[in-house]
């Protein structure tokens, strides 16, 4: 077996996760705090005015990076729905199922900070256009998720059956990118580009693209936390687990 | 791989592909149905069903834009730069309404003219400080001094 397999396989197992996710996560908090804290002040206080909108433009810094985190955490836990359903790791079905409630809270922030923008800038709070509706279909999936996973007595089950419809709602994904570009809507199109220029002034960009890697940072550090919170709930009784119990009351 | 897992593999891949497929065929079939708006060329085309209530959008045309002085009453032409459509609404405007702006209106076919009941400003996706703006329209205007854009309102 090669280095990397061998690897690979170490860190699936519950124990060495446990304890690489113990060192890793009040790093990645830390760094996600102090990148939001910089990304907020850019955006807040640092970036200039728009020359159409006013200061009201500024919740852009947290409505489109929540918007990406709430894709993101989807696309990252149907890639560990998929390998917990084919090969049955206990890990994946973890990782999958605690990154469920954290994307679920960015989509909301993005569909509650939406809301707030659209009154004074559109004039009203919501309305039925094709990407605020998948957005709101996105926040649901989330919930089928999070209850099906609730619902079922069996824990490894449970993250199986919701495993699968995480997989299956993955179609919704690119439905939220595109229905700006498919439909008419009243949402406007994408102002970060990857490819080709974005339509939003370098002094702007800044603060939105330091939001943007504070919130994927803060997932990762979400996800460990509530990662190893599950692992121990599944594995108690093991011997890791008791041991871990034991240097804790020590 | 050993075959349970191959056999795994390849059934979620499958219902993943029909998942797909699905999707696909519904968003085509929505298609036309899931536009949010209609365009005057459109309406002028007889795309829009009489007595439907509709949303139709389009820009603002410059110097259209009539309010009533005892009322909210505001008369403006909607255009998509082919055709154009003359919109009345009664009512408090959103802060982007102006000339120049895209706007998406709600309401149905009064005769000649198109009777709103809502109206909400579309935003674009660019964002820029004004002075960056000013500097674009000077440059728009140094090129191009008879195309006749009418400066936007600066807020």
């Amino acid at each position: 077996m090669n280095t990397l397999t061998y690897w690979f396989h170490k860190l699936g197992s519950p124990p060495t996760f446990h304890r690489i996710a113990t060192r890793v996560e009040p790093w990645c908090l830390a760094l996600a705090l102090a990148l939001g804290a910089i990304g907020l002040y850019g955006g807040f206080v640092l970036a200039p005015r728009d020359y159409q909108q006013g200061d009201a433009y500024r919740i852009i810094f947290v409505h489109v990076p929540c918007a990406w985190m709430g894709l993101f955490a989807y696309a990252f836990m149907a890639v560990n729905a998929f390998i917990a359903l084919v090969w049955r790791i206990k890990l994946n079905e973890v990782l999958a199922m605690a990154s469920a409630p954290v994307g679920a809270a960015f989509t909301f922030v993005t569909l509650v900070t939406g809301s707030l923008w659209g009154k004074p800038m559109w004039g009203t709070w919501w309305t039925w256009d094709a990407r605020l509706t998948s957005e709101l279909f996105l926040l649901f999936l989330y919930f089928g998720v999070i209850g099906l996973h609730n619902a079922i007595e069996d824990r490894r089950q449970a993250a199986r059956a919701a495993s699968f419809l995480a997989l299956v709602g993955v179609v919704n994904l690119p439905i939220v990118h595109f229905s700006v570009n498919w439909w008419n809507t009243l949402h406007q199109g994408s102002t970060v580009r990857l490819f080709g220029p974005s339509k939003i002034d370098a002094s702007m960009l800044w603060p939105l693209l330091l939001m943007a890697l504070a919130t994927h940072i803060w997932f990762f550090a979400s996800v460990l936390a509530r990662a190893r919170a599950g692992l121990i709930e599944l594995d108690a009784g093991k011997d890791w687990v008791r041991k871990l119990a034991q240097d804790d009351a020590s | 791989m050993t075959p349970t897992r191959k056999r795994r593999l390849i059934i979620v891949s499958l219902v993943l592909a029909a998942v797909a497929v699905a999707a696909t065929l519904i968003a085509l079939t929505l298609g036309e149905n899931t536009n949010y708006l209609y365009s005057p060329s459109e309406v002028h085309a007889g795309h829009v069903p009489a007595d439907a209530t509709f949303r139709l959008g389009g820009v603002v045309l410059e110097n259209s834009v009539k309010r009533a002085s005892d009322s909210l009453r505001v008369d403006f032409i909607v255009t998509d730069r082919f055709k154009e459509m003359p919109v009345q609404y009664t009512g408090i405007l959103p802060d982007l309404f102006r000339e120049g702006q895209s706007i998406v209106a709600t309401g149905k076919m009064q005769g000649d003219h198109f009777a709103a009941t809502q109206i909400l400003a579309k935003h674009d996706e660019t964002y820029m400080p004004p002075e960056v703006h000013d500097a674009i329209d000077k440059a728009k205007h140094a090129q191009a001094p008879l195309a006749g854009a009418a400066p936007e309102r600066e807020q």
